[in-house]
């Protein structure tokens, strides 16, 4: 592990946790799509989120976000509920679809979060770095004013990307948000998403239907089951960081990526 | 090829393209010009070699010479209209959208309005006209009323629609990011709803004085509708003529209006 991630622990020994589920249980009607489910992921930690498709992965992260409520059981981020981690601006969420809009610029959409939400009493984080670097960082540096129908769709991801981290999120969520994106710029992408993770030490949930993505990303992944959605394994990649693109040509990779393989077709 | 040649046949691919695009936005216009001025001069030969009286069928030279003879008197009879279409635009569309708004926040509301509003909308415009006439009188208010009713519909089912085509996940964005009601509407509704609006109030600027001169039919003795019953029944055809000419003047004028004004605020 490297050094920006080694962690801090307590006196105790006890690491700190981002995210913790107890028992969860998310419920549609009579319909069971989160069983359950217990889980604790530590602060900094960089999680992928793999399991058969309607298995319940997007719910997992709606379940914390705050999106849809928990049937029973609990859910904690930081120590707070999620309606409170919500006001405290404690996460932040990227679609799938980057779910820009249309009529705002690059840099305006990232600085939404800024104007929102403080009639229900949310303090909105400042954050240390404005908008205009946050869009650097992402690497569309001269771009701030363009529409989003002007950029690419990896663009737009990144500026997704970009809205998110502006509020300065200790727990960034992902739902497929590289999914729409062809083979090089997903590449291209996932480096400049390890390269924040690590700047910024944001605790990261992300769901992806791809294995080697899943593998390459993450320090754990969540093999998700079908009908009931439940958690079926944990599986600790043991890869260093920083990881480079021909890490996957490596044996250690595919190993671990046939076993997810194999994981995945019994869920 | 060296690095400046290669420059130089890509500047010159550029020039290239630039004229193709000129020449190709120069056939846009000019086709459409030379086919209204070849039907001009079909009709004012047409006339001439087929003797059609004056009254049934004036010239377009005559109708051209009506045009800037009794230019003061068109003139006199536009302003009327003019301000009955525009009053009638801004009243009906600014009730249809409010009351799009209404809807939109409030479903009972929508339930037991909305099929009103479908009933008013079946009626023909020719048969409320005079009802609206009996109510309000031959002055100002009846034809901006009519010109208003005649609007209203179209605005209020585009700007619901344009309300509700909100993404579902722009919607849970507002509510990671906590957003009021009223943010959300302001921030994301309102913005989204533009480009439906924008198409209703086109259709809306040609119709509003189609009101307006339905209007004037029913009870004037100014505007464009007026002048219309009169020159018929005067069989003042060439005046006729430059009338319709200049109503339909006034329509082309309020959809560029709106038609600029949609290309300033709607620009994604
Ligand atoms: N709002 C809802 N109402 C009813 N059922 C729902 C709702 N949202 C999700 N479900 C059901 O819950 C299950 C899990 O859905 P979810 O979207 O979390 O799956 P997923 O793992 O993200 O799938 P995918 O990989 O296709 O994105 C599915 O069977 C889905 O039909
Ligand atoms: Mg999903």
């Amino acid at each position: 592990m490297d050094t920006a991630h080694a962690h801090e622990t307590f006196a105790t020994g006890s690491v700190p946790v981002a995210a913790s589920l107890r028992n969860a249980f998310v419920k549609f009607g009579a319909f069971t799509a989160i069983e359950n489910l217990s889980l604790d992921v530590e602060k900094g930690s960089f999680y992928t989120i793999l399991g058969p498709s309607g298995c319940g992965k997007s719910t997992l992260l709606r379940l914390i976000s705050d999106l849809v409520p928990a049937a029973s059981g609990d859910v904690s981020i930081l120590g707070k509920s999620t309606e409170e981690a919500r006001l405290a601006r404690e996460f932040a969420f990227v679609f799938q679809d980057a779910a820009l809009l249309p009529w705002r610029t690059a840099l305006q959409n990232v600085e939404l979060p800024l104007e929102m939400g403080r009639k229900r009493g949310v303090k909105i984080p400042v954050s240390d770095k404005s908008p205009t670097e946050l869009l650097e960082l992402v690497g569309l540096k001269g771009r701030e004013h363009a529409l989003p129908h002007e950029l690419s769709g990896g663009m737009r991801q990144r500026v997704a990307i970009a809205r998110a981290l502006v509020c300065k999120p200790k727990l960034l969520l992902m739902d497929e948000p590289f999914g729409a994106l062809d083979e090089m710029t997903r590449d291209r992408l996932n480096l400049q998403l390890l390269q924040i993770w690590e700047e910024t030490g944001v605790t990261i949930l992300f769901v992806t239907h791809s294995i080697p993505e899943a593998v390459f990303l993450g320090q754990k992944v969540l093999m998700l089951q079908a009908h009931p959605g439940r958690l079926r394994e944990v599986v600790d990649i043991n890869l260093p960081y920083p990881r480079e693109i021909k890490i996957r040509d490596t044996q250690e990779f595919t190993q671990y990526a046939s076993y997810l393989r194999e994981l995945l077709e019994t869920c | 090829m060296t690095v400046a040649e290669s420059a130089g046949v890509e500047l010159q691919m550029q020039i290239d393209e630039q004229r193709l695009e000129r020449r190709r936005k120069i056939r846009t216009i000019a086709t459409p010009l030379a086919t209204v001025a070849l039907l001009l001069l079909c009709w004012q030969f047409g006339v001439r070699i087929f003797e059609v009286p004056k009254y049934i069928a004036p010239a377009p030279s005559d109708v051209a010479t009506t045009f800037v003879d009794k230019f003061p008197i068109l003139l006199e009879n536009f302003w009327p209209t003019f301000y009955e279409s525009v009053l009638g635009f801004m009243a009906g569309n600014l009730a249809a959208i409010l009351i799009a708004i209404t809807f939109v926040h409030n479903k009972t509301v929508e339930m037991a309005f909305f099929p009103i509003a479908v009933f008013i909308n079946t009626i023909p415009i020719l048969a409320i006209a005079p009802i609206l006439v009996l109510i309000f009188g031959a002055g100002l208010t009846a034809k901006v009323v009519i010109a208003g009713l005649i609007c209203f519909f179209p605005t209020l089912v585009n700007m619901v629609r344009g309300l509700q085509s909100v993404s579902d996940q722009s919607l849970e964005l507002a509510r990671i990011l906590s957003a009021t009601k009223t943010e959300i509407f302001w921030k994301i509704r309102l913005p989204s709803s533009l480009p439906f609006l924008f198409s209703a109030l086109k259709i809306a600027a040609t119709t509003c004085v189609i009101g307006a001169i339905v209007g004037e039919w029913v009870g004037a003795d100014v505007g464009l509708g007026a002048l219309i019953i009169d020159s018929t029944f005067n069989f003042r055809s060439s005046l006729l003529y430059a009338t319709v000419f200049m109503s339909s003047g006034l329509s082309v004028f309020l959809f560029v209006v709106v038609s600029i004004a949609e290309r300033l605020i709607v620009r994604w």
